[in-house]
C-alpha cells in the first residue's frame, strides 16, 4: 500500500501525446498501450467510439464507467476478441491490425474475464501451466517420449507454478480442481494465469468482483506488487472506487462508448462529467 | 435439354422429400437443441404402416396415410417423452447417443414386426396418373411431392408465426429459460414439436416410399442422414434454410449421379455441402452467433 | 510429487497393468489351448476396437470435437495397408509376415494421418454441430470413393484406377471396388495387436499429460480463454485430430490385415457410431474406460449368440437405459449414493474424468 502512495505523490501526470497521461517514468519510452480512434459498431450501434488511451510501460491505469458503457468492449477490443470497426490498437509500438487473439497475446498483453473462464476441470497448477505454455516449453515428441528434456522442463513449469501461485498465497491449492474454488480465488487463479504468459500489459477485468473489503484491499496491494515486481501496465476495471482510487496512477471513464474524463483520482472525483454520468443530471433548482 | 428437365424435376421431387425430413430435423433441433437420428427412422414406421394399412386391411389411401400420421405422431411423443425428456440437462453429446440409440431400436423393432425381406410398396393415388408436356413426361408421385412441399412449408410458415403455439416455439427456440419465466409450457412445446415432426415424417415416408417403392427396417436411414446434412447446409434451426438446403441437396444429387457419376453421387452431396459450410459455416440462411465474453 | 501427478501415475499403472496382465494370460491360454475359438478369432479385432476407442477418445474426450467420421480412417488405413502388403510381397517377395505388417501398419498411419490432415483443415474451422456433420459427410466420401477405386500391383508396380477398372491384363488385383480389398494374406497376430494397443496407450497417455496435451484440453475447456494464454486453438485440435486418424489407421491395418478381404461397407457411418459408443460409454477422457467398452461390447455380440434375434434390440435399450440412468441428476443421485463405497475405492480415476464433474 505504501508503494503505491509513493509513486501517486511522486508522479505528477503529463499529458505525453496530448491526448493522454503517462506517469513521468515512462514518458521516454514507447508506451505498452496505445489506441487511436478505436471504436466498434454492432450493427449499426456505436458500442465504442472515438477511443484514445495510451498506457506507460510501468502504469497503473483504471478504467471506469457505468454498467453498460463498454468497457469490457474495450478489451475486447484490445485483445483481438473483436475485430475494430475503426482506428487502431498498438502494442509496444506495433500494430495489431490483422492479427487474431493468439497473436496479441504474443506480443505480449494478457487478460481476465468478467465471467471468469478458467478451465475448470484442471487442477489450480495445471491452468496456471497453460498460462506457462510459450514461456517453458518442450516439443510434442519430447512429451511423448518421455525425453530428459521433458522431466526438465516439467519440473520448471512446476516450481515457476508455484512461485507464482504463490503470490496469493495459493500454492496449498495446487491440486485443487478449478472449478471447485471459491468465486475470490477463481479471480486471483485468472490474474495469475494471465501474468504466467509474461505480459507487458495486464488488463483486469473486474478483479475484485465478489471480494470483501478485506480481500479487495489484499488484492489492491498484490496488483501493486506485481507492477513493482514485474515491471509491467496494468489496466483494470472496476466498479469498486476504493480500489481504483487506490491504486491506479491514471483513470479512464467511459460513458456511452465515449471517453468522458481521463485524469488522476482527484481530477476524476472533481469532474462534473463524471458525476452526471454515475448519478444522472442533478435537477437545476 | 429434355434430359435436363427430366433431371431437374426429378431432383425437385427427391429435394422435397429431403425438405419434409429436414423440416423435422431443423425444428427439433431449432427447439430442443438436439440432433434426432431416429427422425430418419420414424420415417421408416410411417412408410410401413402405410403399407400395412394399404395391402393387409385395404384401406383408402388417404385414410393409410392419416394412420400412419397419427401413428408416428404418437410414436414421437412417447419417444420424446420417455427417452429425451429425462435428459434435459445432458450434455448433448449423451443426448446424441440415446438417439443413437432410439434409431437402433426402431429398426430392430421394425425388423422382428416386418421381417428383413424388403417390401414392395404398394402403388396410390399418389402414382395414380402421367403429365405428358410434349416429350416431357411427370408422374403423379413427383407432382404430390412438390406440391405437398409447398403446402407444408406455407402452412408451417404461417404456424409458427400466426398461432399462439407457433410464437411458443419460436419463443423456446430463442431461450428455453426465459420462455419458461413467461409462462410457456416449455415440455409440453418440445412435445408438439416432435408431434409435428414425426408427422411430417410419415409423409415423407408415404411419398418416399411412393417414388422408391423398396421398404425395408433401414429405409429410413440414408434419407435421414441425407436430411439431416440438408438441414445444416440450410442453416440448422431455420425453417426456410431446411427447405432451401433439401431441394438444393436433392437436384444436387440427381445432377450428380446424371452428369459426373452414378457410383459418386453421395460423394459429390457431401462434397457439397462441405464446400458451403466453409463458406458461410453456419450454412445458406443460419444466423451468425456471436460468443459473448 | 504433487498429489495431482501421483493420481495420474497410478491411474496409467493401472491401465498398462491391466494391458499386459490381460496379454499373459491370453497368451497362456493359447499355449495350454484352453481358450475357446470364437474368443481367440475376436483377439485382433478387440485389439483394433481397443485403438479405435483411446484415439477416438484424444478427439472427442480431450479435444472435445465430436467426430462422427472415425470409421472412414479406418478404412482408409485397412485398404493402405492390405495394398502394401500386397505390393511388398509382389516386388520384394518380402516373406517375413511380421516385417510386412509393420512396415503396412506404418503406412497405414502415415496415410490416414495425411488424409487427417487435409481433411483436419477445412473440419477444425467449425464448431460443435457443424464440425460432427462434415466429419460424417467425409467419412462418407471416403466410403464413396474407395467403392470405386481399383488397385493391381504387377512387377513391383504399383496401377491404380478409378471409376473403371482400367488395369493391364496381368496385374494381381489388391482392391477391386465394391468387391473391396480382396485376396488379402492374413497376417495381423494377437501380439502384433498387443503391441499396437500399448503403442496407442503410451502416445495417448503421454501426450495427454504434457505441455501440448494440456493445451488441448485447455482448447476443448474454454476456446478464448486458451487463446488469451497464446494457445492456438486450431494447431492443437488438429494435433489431437491428426494423432487420431494415425492411431485409428493403424488399427484399420491391423483389422484388415487379419481377414482375407475387405469390403467398403465395413466401415460405413454406423461402424464410426458404435466406436462412439465405445467412447461414450467408457467416460469422455477416460481411457481405462475406453478399453474396457471396446472389449466388452467386441465381444458381447457373441456371447449372446443364442439371443441373436433380440441383439441388437437388447443393446439399443441397454444404451438408451445406460445414457438416462448416467445423466438424468435424479436418477444418478439415487445411484452415486447406492455406489459410494465402490466409489470410494475408485477415488483416484475421477480426477481424470474430463467430462463429468459432479
Amino acid at each position: 500500500m505504501s508503494q503505491v502512495r509513493r509513486h501517486r505523490s511522486d508522479t505528477k501526470m503529463v499529458p505525453v501525446p496530448s491526448h493522454s497521461i503517462v506517469p513521468e517514468r515512462d514518458v521516454n519510452e514507447i508506451p505498452v498501450l496505445e489506441t487511436r480512434h478505436l471504436g466498434i459498431t454492432f450493427g449499426g450501434l456505436k458500442a465504442v467510439e472515438d477511443f484514445n488511451l495510451t498506457i506507460g510501460r510501468t502504469e497503473i491505469a483504471g478504467l471506469i464507467g457505468p454498467n453498460g458503457a463498454g468497457k469490457t468492449t474495450v478489451f475486447n477490443l484490445l485483445t483481438k476478441v473483436y475485430e475494430p470497426t475503426t482506428g487502431a490498437v498498438l502494442i509496444n509500438g506495433q500494430d495489431l491490425h490483422g492479427m487474431n487473439i493468439v497473436q496479441a497475446s504474443h506480443l505480449g498483453i494478457a487478460r481476465t474475464f468478467q465471467n471468469i473462464r478458467l478451465f475448470d476441470k484442471m487442477t489450480v497448477e495445471d491452468n496456471v501451466r497453460i498460462g506457462l505454455h510459450n514461456q517453458i516449453r518442450y516439443d510434442m515428441l519430447t512429451g511423448i517420449l518421455r525425453l530428459p528434456r521433458y522431466w526438465k522442463q516439467e519440473k520448471r513449469q512446476h516450481e515457476r507454478a508455484l512461485e507464482l501461485l504463490d503470490l496469493f498465497h495459493m500454492q496449498n491449492l495446487a491440486d485443487e480442481e478449478a472449478g471447485s474454488l471459491p468465486y475470490g480465488a477463481q479471480r486471483r487463479l485468472e490474474i495469475i494465469r494471465a501474468l504466467a504468459t509474461e505480459p507487458k500489459l495486464l488488463l483486469l477485468d473486474e478483479p475484485a468482483a465478489g471480494m470483501n473489503p478485506r480481500e479487495t484491499e489484499e488484492l489492491m496491494e498484490t496488483i501493486a506488487r506485481i507492477r513493482d515486481e514485474f515491471q509491467i501496465a496494468i489496466l483494470l476495471i472496476e466498479h469498486d472506487m476504493s480500489l481504483v482510487m487506490g491504486v491506479c496512477e491514471g483513470i479512464c471513464v467511459l460513458n456511452f462508448g465515449r471517453i468522458i474524463a481521463k485524469g488522476t483520482a482527484d481530477e476524476i472525483q472533481a469532474n462534473p462529467a463524471v458525476i452526471e454520468a454515475y448519478l444522472g443530471k442533478r435537477k437545476e433548482g | 435439354m429434355m434430359i435436363f428437365l427430366d433431371n431437374l424435376i426429378n431432383g425437385l421431387s427427391l429435394g422435397s422429400i429431403y425438405a419434409i425430413i429436414a423440416l423435422g430435423y431443423t425444428m427439433v433441433y431449432g427447439i430442443a437443441k438436439m440432433l434426432n437420428f431416429a427422425h430418419g427412422d420414424i420415417i421408416m414406421v410411417g412408410a410401413y404402416i402405410a403399407f400395412c394399412g394399404l395391402q393387409y386391411w385395404n384401406l383408402p389411401p388417404v385414410v393409410a396415410m392419416l394412420m400412419a400420421m397419427v401413428v408416428c405422431t404418437l410414436l414421437g411423443i412417447t419417444i420424446e417423452g420417455l427417452a429425451y425428456r429425462p435428459l434435459r440437462q445432458a450434455t448433448s453429446l449423451a443426448v446424441l447417443i440415446t438417439a443413437i440409440g432410439m434409431s437402433y431400436l426402431l429398426q430392430n423393432l421394425a425388423l422382428m414386426i416386418w421381417g428383413a425381406n424388403p417390401k414392395s410398396f404398394p402403388g396410390t393415388f399418389i402414382n395414380s396418373f402421367t403429365l405428358h408436356l410434349g416429350r416431357l413426361t411427370i408422374s403423379s408421385a413427383t407432382l404430390i411431392t412438390i406440391l405437398a412441399n409447398v403446402v407444408i412449408m406455407i402452412a408451417l410458415t404461417l404456424f409458427t408465426s400466426r398461432t399462439k403455439i407457433g410464437k411458443a416455439m419460436r419463443c423456446v427456440s430463442e431461450d428455453r429459460g426465459a420462455a419458461q419465466l413467461m409462462g410457456i409450457n416449455v415440455n409440453r412445446t418440445i412435445s408438439i414439436t416432435f408431434a409435428i415432426g414425426s408427422a411430417l415424417a410419415a409423409v415423407a415416408g408415404v411419398l418416399l416410399c411412393s417414388s422408391y417403392p423398396i421398404l425395408q427396417p433401414t429405409t429410413g436411414s440414408m434419407p435421414g442422414i441425407k436430411a439431416f446434412t440438408a438441414a445444416v447446409f440450410g442453416g440448422i434451426g431455420s425453417i426456410p434454410g431446411a427447405m432451401l438446403g433439401g431441394i438444393l441437396l436433392g437436384v444436387i444429387e440427381i445432377f450428380g449421379k446424371a452428369y459426373i457419376s452414378t457410383a459418386l453421387g453421395d460423394a459429390i452431396v457431401f462434397a457439397v455441402l462441405i464446400i458451403v459450410l466453409l463458406v458461410k459455416p453456419t450454412g445458406l440462411l443460419g444466423k451468425p452467433v456471436r460468443e459473448k465474453v | 510429487m504433487t498429489k495431482a501427478k501421483k493420481k495420474h501415475l497410478i491411474y496409467n499403472l493401472v491401465i498398462f497393468a491391466l494391458v499386459i496382465g490381460a496379454y499373459v494370460l491370453l497368451q497362456n491360454m493359447i499355449a495350454a489351448k484352453t481358450i475357446t475359438r470364437s474368443l481367440k478369432g475376436q483377439l485382433i479385432p478387440i485389439c483394433a476396437w481397443i485403438i479405435m476407442a483411446v484415439s477416438l477418445n484424444l478427439v472427442i474426450g480431450f479435444s472435445g470435437e465430436l467426430s462422427l467420421g472415425h470409421a472412414g480412417f479406418m478404412s482408409v488405413g485397412a485398404y493402405t495397408g492390405a495394398v502394401i502388403s500386397g505390393w511388398l510381397l509382389n516386388a520384394f517377395a518380402m516373406e517375413n509376415t511380421g516385417l510386412r505388417l509393420a512396415i503396412a501398419i506404418l503406412a497405414a498411419g502415415l496415410i490416414a494421418g495425411i488424409i487427417g490432415l487435409l481433411i483436419g483443415i477445412p473440419v477444425l474451422r467449425l464448431r460443435g454441430d457443424y464440425l460432427a456433420i462434415v466429419t460424417l459427410a467425409f467419412g462418407e466420401i471416403i466410403r464413396n470413393l474407395v467403392n470405386v477405386l481399383y488397385i493391381g500391383t504387377a512387377n513391383g508396380k504399383l496401377y491404380f484406377s478409378f471409376l473403371s477398372k482400367d488395369l493391364p491384363a496381368d496385374v494381381t488385383i489388391l482392391v477391386d471396388g465394391a468387391k473391396g480389398a480382396v485376396k488379402i494374406k492374413p497376417i495381423s497376430t494377437f501380439t502384433a495387436g498387443f503391441i499396437l494397443v500399448m503403442i496407442t496407450l503410451i502416445v495417448v497417455l503421454n501426450l495427454v499429460n504434457s505441455r501440448t496435451g494440456r493445451a488441448i484440453q485447455a482448447t476443448r475447456d474454454n476456446r478464448i480463454a486458451a487463446e488469451s494464454m497464446g494457445i492456438s486453438v486450431t494447431r492443437h485440435k488438429m494435433i489431437a485430430f491428426v494423432t487420431g486418424a494415425v492411431l485409428a489407421g493403424m488399427a484399420g491395418a491391423l483389422y484388415g490385415l487379419n481377414a482375407s478381404t475387405v469390403i467398403p461397407t465395413q466401415f460405413t457411418f454406423n461402424q464410426s457410431i458404435n466406436v462412439l459408443v465405445f467412447v461414450v460409454l467408457g467416460g469422455l477422457g477416460n481411457v481405462l474406460g475406453s478399453i474396457i467398452s471396446a472389449t466388452f461390447l467386441t465381444i458381447l455380440p457373441e456371447l449372446l449368440r443364442e439371443f441373436a434375434d433380440y441383439r441388437m434390440l437388447v443393446y439399443a435399450v441397454v444404451l438408451i437405459l445406460v445414457m438416462i440412468f448416467t445423466n438424468n441428476p435424479v436418477i444418478r443421485s439415487v445411484f452415486m449414493r447406492m455406489f459410494s463405497p465402490v466409489r470410494r475405492l475408485f477415488r483416484g480415476r475421477e480426477s481424470q474424468q474430463g467430462g463429468e464433474a459432479a
